[in-house]
């Protein structure tokens, strides 16, 4: 399986997730500068997490009109699957790929901290590892992560079966809509979430619940 | 032509900072708030000398890089050179 890892200016979770997708698919995935304007045929493109241009204007707003991302929404367009994690995500709605978008904190503060989850769907190449309605727990680092969004679009979400994580609801961390940590697009191979999977994926990071999102990705996606 | 463009969040959409802001003014004695909303503010120095022509440009910033619609209104007020 062959997978780029974008990076920004304020990545700083790319490597994380190289490692893991290293582990997951034997191979390790290019690094991908943003400014270049086309990409080879990959199986995956990751958006990682960070600070991309200091989170300027908006989290996101920048980086989804880096030279790059003209080109990821093309192979998206295509087919070709899409994860982005935490300042990913943001990066997702902000141009366009998933709907809504992520506002400040409720309580305004920066919460790094683990949460529970709540896996709604398991039918993407993401999360088919995943037992359905299985509570798993994943570290957020974020104080952009409140998912909003109108009623039509909540409706299409749910009607769609596109919530793919919720935080369990008593232990939303940021007030997002119906608790919405995660959701994908109509075709399920574009996936957001604010938890960073990476930042659990082996025993010595505590507990490896992230890392099954990243197991399943080969089995998944070819 | 110089322009400022005022980004606000929409009716209806909860504003935390607003919220801490009001709150923070209600401390201070200043009870008198009713509601604090918190936007943006960007000013820009066009090259275009036209309004109907800055306006089109500055709308077009707006929808693709300056306001996130999905959340967020924007007003543009254009100023006469000088």
């Amino acid at each position: 399986m062959r997978a780029a890892v974008i990076v920004f200016p304020g990545s700083n979770c790319d490597r994380d997730v190289a490692v893991c997708l290293q582990a997951a698919t034997g191979q390790a995935p290019d690094m991908v500068w943003h400014g270049e304007r086309t990409l080879a045929d990959y199986d995956l493109i990751v958006l990682p997490g960070g600070f991309s241009y200091g989170d300027y204007l908006r989290c996101g707003a920048m980086a989804a009109n880096s030279p790059i991302m003209a080109e990821v929404v093309a192979q998206a367009a295509k087919g070709v699957a899409v994860l982005g994690i935490c300042n990913g995500f943001q990066m997702l709605t902000e141009c366009g790929l998933l709907h809504g978008v992520l506002m400040r904190n409720q309580n305004l503060n920066f919460i790094c901290r683990n949460v529970r989850l709540r896996v709604r769907a398991t039918n993407t190449p993401f999360t088919h590892h995943y037992q359905s309605g299985a509570e798993i727990l994943v570290p957020v680092a974020h104080v952009d992560g409140n998912y909003y969004a109108d009623d039509d679009t909540l409706r299409a979400l749910q009607d769609n079966d596109q919530i793919v994580f919720t935080y369990s609801a008593d232990d939303n961390p940021n007030g997002s809509l119906q608790d919405i940590a995660g959701i994908c697009d109509p075709t399920r191979r574009i996936l957001g979430m604010m938890p960073h999977p990476e930042r659990r994926a082996e025993a010595a990071l505590g507990g490896e619940d992230g890392k099954v999102l990243f197991s399943g990705l080969v089995e998944g996606l070819l | 032509m110089k322009a400022t463009i005022y980004i606000t969040l929409k009716n209806g959409v909860l504003d935390p900072q607003g919220k801490a802001i009001e709150t923070a003014l209600a401390r201070l004695g200043f009870d008198d708030v009713n509601e604090a909303r918190q936007g943006k503010l960007i000013e820009l120095d066009l090259k275009e000398n036209d309004p109907d022509a800055a306006l089109a440009r500055i709308t077009d910033m707006c929808e693709r890089l300056l306001a996130n619609t999905v959340i967020e209104d924007y007003e543009i007020k254009l100023q006469d050179k000088g």
